[in-house]
């Protein structure tokens, strides 16, 4: 009985070892910050919308109130940003093939520099805010560039997701969601 | 003269004001800007992660530096400028995180390893002491060769071997 004493260590460094495993194993990256708004309403946002877009699409303004009715995205992106244009051509089916209203937030960048980018790489989205200061951005919680928010017909937040979406993301996590929001 | 020269010296590993503060950046009102300061440096960085706001030169810190400045400025006192923050980053946001349920145990670890430590330090020196009192007293066997060893005789039987000196 006493010699079991001596598993005592090997017990605790078993347990430790197998804790700090979980989070390798599954992959998670410690940069990914848990969201303080999932399940909260919109966070408040008005912004004026960029003028000149490719689609020749009036410069409607981005509010809050746009995120109700329907279950939309909001994105945000840069032309100065490189996984953006990674996830480009994700969103794009998204909004051309599934019809989702796709919202954009331009965030840190000269609208001239937006819209070239638009031209150049085509324009899926529905109302494109301006946030030049990048505080619509502290509103959001943003961490960078880009993030990808679900929203639901009643404009609370339900998701959001860190850096480029893949197909994988949009098949697995997004549409299931969608889907499910959408009922 | 010389320590001087080593007093100049030592002023160079002197770590400077990490502030990562822009001169534009400050309020003008100085207490506004002490206030700020002070909140700056319990706010994380949320690019950087280890850092606060107040040392990093990370655009979005300046963005944060930005706004805890003008919610001051709006008249927010500090705790409404954490909150502000905490609602839209999480508790993450804080360098100290505050006490509550999800975060019982990470408070409460330093105290419950040393409260482990001494129980088991404790234990140990209790069983010493029982171990060292409780010595058995030597037999008559032993008391006979520890007699024997002292009076410097040999026990019965042939001298041991003795390597031969070189």
């Amino acid at each position: 009985m006493r010699y079991l004493l001596f598993l005592i260590p090997l017990v605790v460094f078993g347990a430790l070892a197998g804790w700090l495993a979980v989070p390798l194993i599954r992959g998670s990256d410690p940069s990914q910050l848990p969201s303080a708004l999932v399940d909260q309403p919109a966070p408040e946002t008005d912004l004026p919308g960029l003028a000149g877009r490719p689609d020749g699409g009036g410069a409607e303004p981005l509010t809050d109130a746009v995120f109700e009715g329907e279950v939309t995205l909001l994105n945000f992106f840069a032309s100065w940003c490189v996984p953006c244009l990674a996830e480009h051509p994700v969103l794009t089916a998204l909004a051309e093939d599934r019809g989702l209203a796709i919202n954009a937030i331009a965030y840190k960048d000269a609208p001239a520099d937006t819209v070239a980018w638009l031209t150049r790489h085509g324009d899926p989205f529905a109302r494109i805010g301006v946030d030049e200061g990048g505080l619509t951005g502290i509103d959001w919680g943003l961490t960078g560039v880009p993030e990808t928010f679900v929203i639901d017909a009643e404009g609370h937040v339900r998701y959001r997701h860190i850096g480029p979406l893949t197909i994988a993301d949009v098949e697995e996590t997004l549409l299931p969601l969608i889907e499910e929001l959408s009922q | 003269m010389r320590w001087r020269a080593a007093l100049f010296a030592l002023l160079f590993m002197l770590p400077l004001g990490a502030a990562a503060l822009e001169p534009e950046e400050r309020l003008e009102d100085p207490a506004l800007e002490a206030r700020a300061r002070a909140l700056s440096a319990g706010l994380r960085c949320v690019v950087c992660q280890n850092q606060s706001i107040d040392e990093s030169n990370a655009e979005m810190a300046a963005d944060m530096r930005l706004v805890v400045r003008e919610r001051l400025k709006a008249g927010d006192s500090d705790e409404d400028v954490r909150r502000y923050l905490v609602d839209r980053y999480g508790d993450y946001v804080l360098l100290r995180p505050p006490v509550g349920p999800h975060t019982i145990a990470l408070w409460a670890a330093p105290a419950v390893l040393i409260l482990a430590g001494g129980l088991v330090l404790a234990f140990a020196l209790t069983r010493r002491r029982a171990a060292v009192a409780k010595a058995a007293p030597l037999s008559e066997e032993e008391r006979q060769r520890l007699g024997r060893a002292l009076s410097g005789s040999r026990p019965p039987g042939p001298p041991p071997d003795r390597p031969a000196p070189d």
